[in-house]
């Protein structure tokens, strides 16, 4: 079973290796990591999908909550969210065939976005689903080339995860709050149990 | 505080004091060299070992036997690496320490430079943290923080790699001290809820048991959980960790549990119908087959730790907390309680399988430890390498309180004695200070014997040489049919070796003659290695075999 875990972490040399390192050594089955900047300069989200039962979930999250560059971890279980994944591929589209691809780009909602003489390169954002089907409906064209970002993950306006913020937060919350204007959560939900 | 116009390495002096160091452990290197140029004219203590594996294991014993930081100094590259297994040891056991590693100049990392290493990278797995200062601007915020996290919440090492030019820097604007620790704070909020769980598990008990682990000796509970256990009647075991958590003369004590626990604590977990468990982690070496683990009991575990919680067992009740914390908050909510019918039972598993060894003419091993309890009143400070010794330590020496055993349970390193035992010595002047070794073990680091002559540290190392890694022996006996393969020891004379290095050698080679030299080492002055001969194909008793349950447990031959 997949599991969306979303992370925000200070942004500094090594927190990734720190987490994708605490991720192997504990024999977690990570399907996809997805690391980029935040509204805030000093913090990163990374969002995380990882393969288990409850069980590993919970450990997964323990741990990563536990490292000290770790600020902040929830996990999407059970949680409505909007998830994304994007792809870009390049498919194979002499004349005799890149009407019938660019009938596909146009069905997912794609884009072409470069072109040449025997190719074209497809951007193509949605949820796994979808991405899985364009994969599945554009491989007898021939897939030259592919790559995706793994999920990113949000959870719709109505259904914010409940989550329990320790002191730590609390106060980190207080001291980002002096250092700079932008209003953020902040929470160590695997505090608590 | 004027920290302007010194130089890193300076100032990080200035910040050990600032932080109370008093003893530093380490070695010297090329990266280092600015730091050890300042530590000319510091007040810290330095001692300097033999190795850097040496280092760590002192700094280690001296923060197990006193409650406070450890400080271990390193050079870039081999010495680092030779700080792994001390890290490693020290993560294991939450012990606090602080480990300080040169590193190459900042503008050279990265590309194979002589003597780098990628120290963060190797040493993450095996701290609680650990940080890189290439700017001299940040040492000050950066090593306050390492204090920080290696002594609160569950304790641990935190390593701070220093690059040779940041040290060598000239600090020029007042620095930045406040930490920046947003992920970490170890302020626990402990929830009411799991404490109102926890005392109705305890109060509905009829035959509770309570197993300490290392986090009640950490989180200084003991007294509390002495008040605890007294109000509900509530037998304890400890794990090799929690030794000392509770005098092993009390009634309610039931010994070590586990894999070489006593008979009546195996036989109580498997019986009782409540667990309380604070501050231990459950171990493989502790709960033997989990499937048949504790199987008639309601599980309460109190940890420090959240991934603790649920890790290995699945727990009935988790408490979030400091130990000392959760047990005060439950003692009001426990009732008092008088009980029958389960001390009785303890009674008779005591009465009935006590801890024992066949005598013979030759030196028994546990004879020589349980002598050991005794000419000392069992009060002394007691290092162990890893192996039966050990086993046999944690059997014999009976244990009367809190950091008393220095020994490495977690990771299980060999060769964590002697240079424990010389940290614990230097944090405990005042104390008597015993290493029980293993012949294999002692091999491994007695080369810090000198650093105990060099630095007059009065360490009895007493050596229970079987001529064999015999907790290996004693595998292969049971479970390979007797093939030895490769657990020899072939010994120099453990005392010759001492007198060469400057310290006093006895050998004890009949039962005549224990009782005069175990006597003598005591009162010697300095430091003394006594290489006791014992007999060599001695087994621990009582054993689980790996895979075996608690109840399944061997009791061996006895008398
Ligand atoms: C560094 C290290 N290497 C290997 C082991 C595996 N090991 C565990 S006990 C043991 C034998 C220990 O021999 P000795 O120190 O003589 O103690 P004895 O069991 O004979 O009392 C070995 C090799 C270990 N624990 N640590
Ligand atoms: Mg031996």
């Amino acid at each position: 079973m997949k599991h969306v875990i979303s992370a925000l972490v200070q942004n500094q040399p090594g927190v990734l290796s720190h987490i994708s390192g605490m991720f192997s050594a504990r024999g977690f089955n990570i399907d996809s990591l997805v690391v980029g900047r935040t509204e805030d300069p000093s913090l990163s989200r990374m969002t995380i999908a990882v393969l288990g039962d409850d069980r590993v979930l919970e450990q997964a999250v323990k741990q990563l909550a536990k490292l000290v560059c770790v600020v902040d971890v929830t996990d999407y279980k059970d949680v409505p969210c909007v998830n994304r994944d994007l792809m870009m591929v390049r498919v194979a589209a002499p004349e005799s065939t890149r009407g019938r691809v660019l009938e596909l780009v146009n069905l997912f909602r794609g884009r072409a976005v470069d072109i040449s003489h025997d190719s074209i390169i497809v951007e193509l954002a949605g949820p796994e689903s979808k991405i899985e089907a364009f994969i599945e409906m554009t491989r007898p064209y021939g897939i030259i080339e592919l790559a995706r970002t793994g999920i990113l993950s949000m959870p719709r306006g109505l259904h914010r995860p409940k989550t329990h913020e320790s002191s730590a937060a609390a106060k980190s919350k207080a001291k980002r709050a002096r250092r700079s204007p932008a209003k953020r959560r902040i929470k160590k939900t695997a505090r608590r149990r | 505080m004027g920290l302007v116009g010194l130089n890193g390495a300076q100032m990080l002096h200035q910040l050990l004091l600032d932080q109370g160091v008093e003893v530093m452990f380490g070695f010297p290197g090329g990266t280092v060299l600015p730091i050890f140029d300042a530590l000319y004219e510091t007040p810290i203590h330095f001692v300097l070992s033999r190795h850097e594996q040496g280092a760590i294991h002192m700094a280690d014993g001296y923060a197990r036997s006193t409650g406070r930081v450890g400080v271990v100094l390193a050079t870039s590259g081999p010495g680092a690496t030779n700080l792994v297994t001390g890290l490693a040891t020290a993560n294991m056991d939450s012990v606090p320490l602080v480990a300080i590693t040169g590193q190459v100049r900042s503008s050279l990392m990265g590309n194979d430079a002589f003597q780098e290493a990628d120290t963060r990278g190797i040493t993450r797995p095996v701290t609680k943290h650990n940080s890189l200062v290439a700017d001299v601007a940040d040492l000050g915020r950066v090593i306050r923080e390492a204090f920080y996290i290696a002594r609160t919440g569950r304790p641990g090492p935190v390593l701070v790699d220093i690059t040779v030019d940041a040290a060598a820097a000239v600090v020029g604007a007042p620095p930045d001290l406040e930490m920046d620790l947003p992920g970490y704070d170890p302020a626990i909020r402990i929830n009411p809820a799991e404490i109102s769980a926890a005392a109705d598990a305890i109060n509905a008990a009829r035959r509770p048991v309570l197993m300490a682990g290392g986090g009640v000796i950490q989180a200084r509970a003991s007294k509390a959980l002495g008040r605890l256990i007294v109000k509900a009647d509530i037998p304890v075991t400890t794990t090799l960790m929690g030794l000392g958590s509770i005098d092993e003369q009390d009634r309610l004590a039931l010994g070590m549990l586990g894999m070489h626990g006593t008979a009546t604590a195996n036989y109580a977990v498997q019986e009782c119908d409540c667990l309380i468990s604070i501050g231990a982690r459950f171990d493989d070496r502790v709960t033997g087959r989990l499937e048949t683990f504790a199987p008639h009991a309601k599980i309460v575990h109190v940890d420090i730790d959240p991934t603790s919680i649920g890790k290995n067992v699945s727990v009935d009740v988790g408490v979030l907390g400091d130990a000392k914390d959760v047990v005060n908050r439950l003692l009001p909510k426990i009732r008092k309680t008088t009980r029958r019918a389960w001390p009785k039972k303890i009674r008779d598993w005591r009465a009935r399988h006590p801890l024992t060894y066949k005598r013979s003419g030759s030196i028994k091993p546990q004879e020589v430890i349980a002598r050991l309890g005794e000419l000392t009143d069992h009060d002394a400070i007691v290092a162990t390498g890893v192996g039966q010794h050990q086993m046999w330590a944690a059997q014999y020496y009976r244990w009367r309180r809190p950091r008393q055993i220095v020994t490495s349970g977690g990771l299980g390193t060999m060769g964590f004695g002697v240079p424990a035992a010389i940290g614990a010595a230097i944090g405990n002047p005042r104390r008597t200070v015993i290493d029980i070794d293993g012949d294999g073990s002692f091999a491994m680091t007695m080369v810090e014997v000198l650093t105990a002559v060099r630095y007059d540290v009065p360490v009895k190392f007493i050596v229970l040489n079987n001529g064999y890694l015999g907790m290996v022996r004693q595998w292969q006996e049971l479970f390979f049919d007797r093939r030895y393969s490769s657990v020899t020891t072939a010994s120099p004379s453990f005392a010759g070796v001492a007198e060469a290095f400057g310290a006093r050698g006895i050998t004890v080679d009949s039962r005549r003659h224990l009782d005069g030299a175990l006597r003598d080492a005591l009162a010697h002055k300095g430091p003394v290695v006594v290489d006791v001969h014992v007999e060599a194909e001695e087994n621990v008793y009582p054993m689980v075999a790996a895979g075996k349950g608690l109840h399944e447990m061997q009791l061996g031959k006895l008398a």
